[in-house]
């Protein structure tokens, strides 16, 4: 039994994130911002200690779908804000805005090789961000919302209030 | 790559001498204080003279010293043990707004058992006005109980006028001196000190001890409950190894206190110097009445956890009050305490230093920590 018994490696840095998140959090990808983008997507709250601004270029492929042709964030906040920010700038960049909407919070989760229970919430900003982003870039464009989009929209702007709420109490 | 440990509040490494003191007392002189052989007198001994060794460090007597496991057992006692024993003279307690968590938990505890607990304010520095003090005890009030020096912020409270106030009003005066035990000069005479805590691994000790001293004639209600040892106080098996380390530690703090606080004080101001360089930077604390060893700043637009982890990845460790770092999720109380807003606090960074800290590892922080903050408010969409 004994010699089958896994070894345990604990990271140096922080038993509590995965080789992965750290490495993106070391050297995250696409930060920044898109001069003039199709929408961007602002989540989160400074108070609570996550902020994530999303921004989004949509451009046409050859077979004339509209694509994230660029993608960038700014993210205030801990290391699985920034790693989750990072992650789902390299998920989504490329694809057509219906393939981008079906990326849930457990694939930004199981490309971050697992996040701890604790900051699960950052995996949900990340893809609340991006849904912003999308709502704004309809909003812009003065089109009708894709299906689903407007019931995720008003479910964060939702959500967003609720927590600014609980919040208030820190202030006490 | 060498590591910089500059997290000394947390904890801190057992010094050599302190190991080489304890060594005996795991596998020779083994026994049981409780034990009438020659096994048990021997340990007994080894704990009689260093709870003398402690009494001396506060010029208390030696049969006021109860040892307990660790600081917070030491708080849980005296507040849970002064309340629960003097409840028939009154059922009020005060306590400061930035006490250590074991306090605020067992406050919060006491008033789930009926009794009423005020929580003194705090002015920006995280200081407590005596004034407050005088105007919170009533009749009802059995204890006070305020932080000697805020393990976050450094602050060191005015606690001799604090000890006066109480003692002329006849209420308990409890201080936790978990960061300054050992650190700066206590007198529990002179500074009007009923009941103090104090911490074996904050100053080079092992890990496993603590002590309560509890000034003569005070009725305190065990929270261990067994089998006599410790005056009936704190029932448990002595932990001789670690209580013998705790008076080495404490001897050689003793001895070392002045030389070593005018160095780290040098180094401390050094650090606060030339941090403060950094925009947007600022100093959480007081700026004279503190620490020698701590130092607490805020960078605005700047998430803590990031911060600490990123100096984590240069090699160095250091601490944050940050929400994100907490298993609660929500901003340090201290902070709040002291105006700060939760933005702010989420931004801190706590540097404490010890009896290893060079003057070359605090310049290699102040070396990195610009870039970082740089860095992280790259980022950001705040501040820039």
């Amino acid at each position: 039994m004994a010699n089958k018994t896994k070894k345990t490696i604990i990271n140096t840095c922080s038993s509590l994130y995965t080789p992965k998140v750290l490495e993106t959090f070391k050297n995250p990808h696409n930060y920044g911002k898109i001069k003039n983008p199709s929408g961007v997507g602002k989540v989160g709250n400074i108070v609570c200690g996550d902020v994530m601004w999303l921004y989004i270029k949509i451009a046409e492929n050859k077979k004339g779908e509209e694509v994230i042709k660029d993608i960038k964030f700014e993210t205030f906040g801990c290391v699985a804000a920034i790693s989750t920010s990072s992650i789902i700038t390299d998920l989504v960049k490329g694809k057509t805005i219906s393939d981008a909407l079906k990326v849930t919070k457990d694939n930004v989760i199981e490309s971050l090789g697992g996040l701890p229970k604790v900051k699960y919430h950052c995996s949900v900003l990340a893809v609340d961000a991006l849904v912003e982003a999308v709502y704004d870039y309809y909003l812009n464009q003065g089109r009708d919302f894709p299906k689903g989009l407007l019931e995720r929209h008003k479910i964060i702007k939702k959500d967003k209030e609720t927590i600014e709420k609980r919040y208030e109490n820190w202030k006490e | 790559m060498k590591r910089i440990y500059l997290d000394y509040a947390a904890t801190t490494p057992v010094d050599k001498r302190v190991a080489k003191e304890m060594e005996p007392y795991f596998a020779v002189e083994f026994g049981n204080t409780m034990s009438l052989h020659s096994f048990g007198q021997t340990a007994k001994i080894a704990l009689e003279n260093s709870r003398q060794v402690l009494a001396d460090m506060i010029n208390a007597d030696l049969n006021e010293i109860i040892f307990t496991g660790s600081a917070t057992e030491s708080n849980n006692l005296a507040l849970k043990g002064v309340a629960l024993a003097n409840k028939n003279k009154g059922n009020h307690i005060i306590i400061s707004s930035i006490e250590h968590p074991c306090i605020m938990e067992s406050a919060k505890w006491l008033e789930k058992q009926g009794f009423k607990v005020t929580r003194l304010p705090v002015d920006k520095y995280g200081m407590v006005n005596p004034e407050d003090v005088k105007k919170a005890i009533t009749d009802k009030t059995i204890l006070v109980s305020v932080i000697h020096a805020s393990n976050e912020i450094g602050t060191i409270q005015p606690i001799a006028e604090i000890g006066k106030i109480c003692r002329e009003a006849k209420v308990y005066f409890h201080t936790d001196a978990s960061q300054s035990f050992g650190k700066e000069k206590i007198d529990v005479e002179k500074m009007n000190i009923d009941l103090l805590t104090a911490s074996s691994h904050k100053i080079y000790g092992p890990k496993g001890a603590g002590l309560l001293y509890a000034k003569k004639g005070i009725i305190l209600e065990p929270v261990l409950h067994g089998g006599g040892q410790e005056n009936g106080l704190r029932g448990s098996t002595v932990n001789v190894p670690a209580i013998v380390g705790f008076a080495k530690a404490g001897e050689i703090c003793q001895k070392e206190m002045a030389k070593e606080s005018k160095r780290l004080s040098k180094l401390r101001n050094k650090l606060i110097k030339e941090v403060l360089k950094i925009k947007s930077s600022h100093l959480n604390g007081h700026p004279k009445n503190r620490l020698a060893n701590n130092v607490n700043f805020s960078f605005d637009f700047v998430e803590g956890e990031s911060l600490l982890m990123q100096l984590d990845m240069d090699g160095i460790a250091c601490s944050t009050g940050s929400a994100c770092s907490s298993f609660k999720l929500e901003p340090s109380h201290v902070l709040l305490a002291t105006g700060l807003r939760p933005e702010q606090a989420h931004g801190s960074l706590r540097v404490s230093l010890g009896r290893f800290t060079t003057e070359k590892e605090i310049n290699q922080l102040i070396k990195v920590l610009p870039k970082i903050v740089q860095k992280i408010r790259a980022i950001s969409p705040y501040g820039k």
